[in-house]
């Protein structure tokens, strides 16, 4: 979950890396380990460190900005209550990564069908840049659409690799499966989305 | 530039990825969080420890409650050793 900010951030400390790196290593570890007054402690330093990038990977997820917000909370307290099953020489991201796509999964599920169809999912769209004039608003509506329909696991893995352009192995790590399946699920994916949108006399 | 990852593709993938691209456009990096969470996640970390109670004390209070109705002559004997 590497964002422009913590890209910076990261250029701009390394002169004191080794600091850092070893304050990060001890806050994780009080966060695992200490007392409840000091695992708070750390807790919060981990949320202000990362609030902003479990934040960022779940707007793309859910694509509904209150949802990310509400989920971001959900998120961390699933964090803080599975402390002692965080292994900390394996890092915190990927661990919050992973128990935000499940939240993010639980949230797409819990979700009617007809949302994705809804004005509400279109309104939190932004608006495309570069959009190809012969692409009909209708469409990209349909498109949407369509999209919407398809299971939560498939649109999910469909949405970090292909809309986002994430690397497979980060969704991978993300949704607890193999690259492999990945590949298989963003396949079945389009695949189900071209049926759909030939059905509606589309061809992609 | 994003390094293209290889893919399972069927034909016309391309263009079907690029549909599903003008549809739902890729969020912005200046989309993220404009505000700080934690006021709101302390809130909820006060009002989630409140109502957390462990499945297995709610057991163990359940069969107490049925015991003691089982056997209410326990019931000085259980206060006097509490």
């Amino acid at each position: 979950m590497v964002d422009r900010g913590t890209s910076t951030m990261r250029s701009a400390a390394s002169s004191e890396m080794e600091p850092v790196a070893s304050r990060e290593l001890e806050r994780l570890t009080r966060f695992r380990q200490g007392d409840d007054a000091s695992r708070d402690a750390a807790f919060e330093g981990l949320f202000r460190i990362h609030q902003r990038a479990v934040h960022g990977w779940i707007l793309r997820i859910v694509r509904n900005a209150p949802a990310a917000e509400d989920l971001t909370l959900e998120t961390f307290w699933r964090i803080y209550r599975a402390h002692a099953r965080f292994e900390p020489e394996r890092g915190f991201e990927p661990w919050a990564r992973r128990i935000a796509t499940r939240a993010a999964l639980d949230w797409l599920r819990a979700q009617k069908p007809e949302y994705a169809m809804s004005s509400e999912f279109f309104a939190d769209l932004p608006s495309p840049s570069g959009e190809d004039p012969a692409v009909s608003a209708e469409i990209r509506r349909k498109t949407a659409q369509a999209f919407g329909r398809l299971r939560p696991g498939l649109r999910i893995a469909a949405t970090l690799a292909v809309i986002e352009e994430r690397p497979h192995k980060e969704v991978a790590e993300a949704l607890g499966i193999s690259v492999t399946a990945v590949k298989l699920r963003v396949f079945r994916a389009l695949r189900l989305l071209r049926k759909d949108l030939q059905q509606q006399g589309i061809t992609p | 530039m994003k390094e293209q990852e290889p893919r399972i593709r069927d034909q016309g993938s391309e263009r079907l990825e690029l549909l599903l691209r003008q549809a739902l456009p890729h969020i912005e990096d200046d989309a993220d969080l404009d505000r700080d969470l934690w006021p709101a996640m302390l809130r909820r970390l006060d009002e989630r420890r409140k109502v957390h109670v462990p499945w297995f004390d709610w057991v163990l209070a359940g069969g107490l409650a049925a015991l003691l109705a089982v056997f209410p002559a326990w019931i000085p004997v259980l206060l006097y050793y509490l």
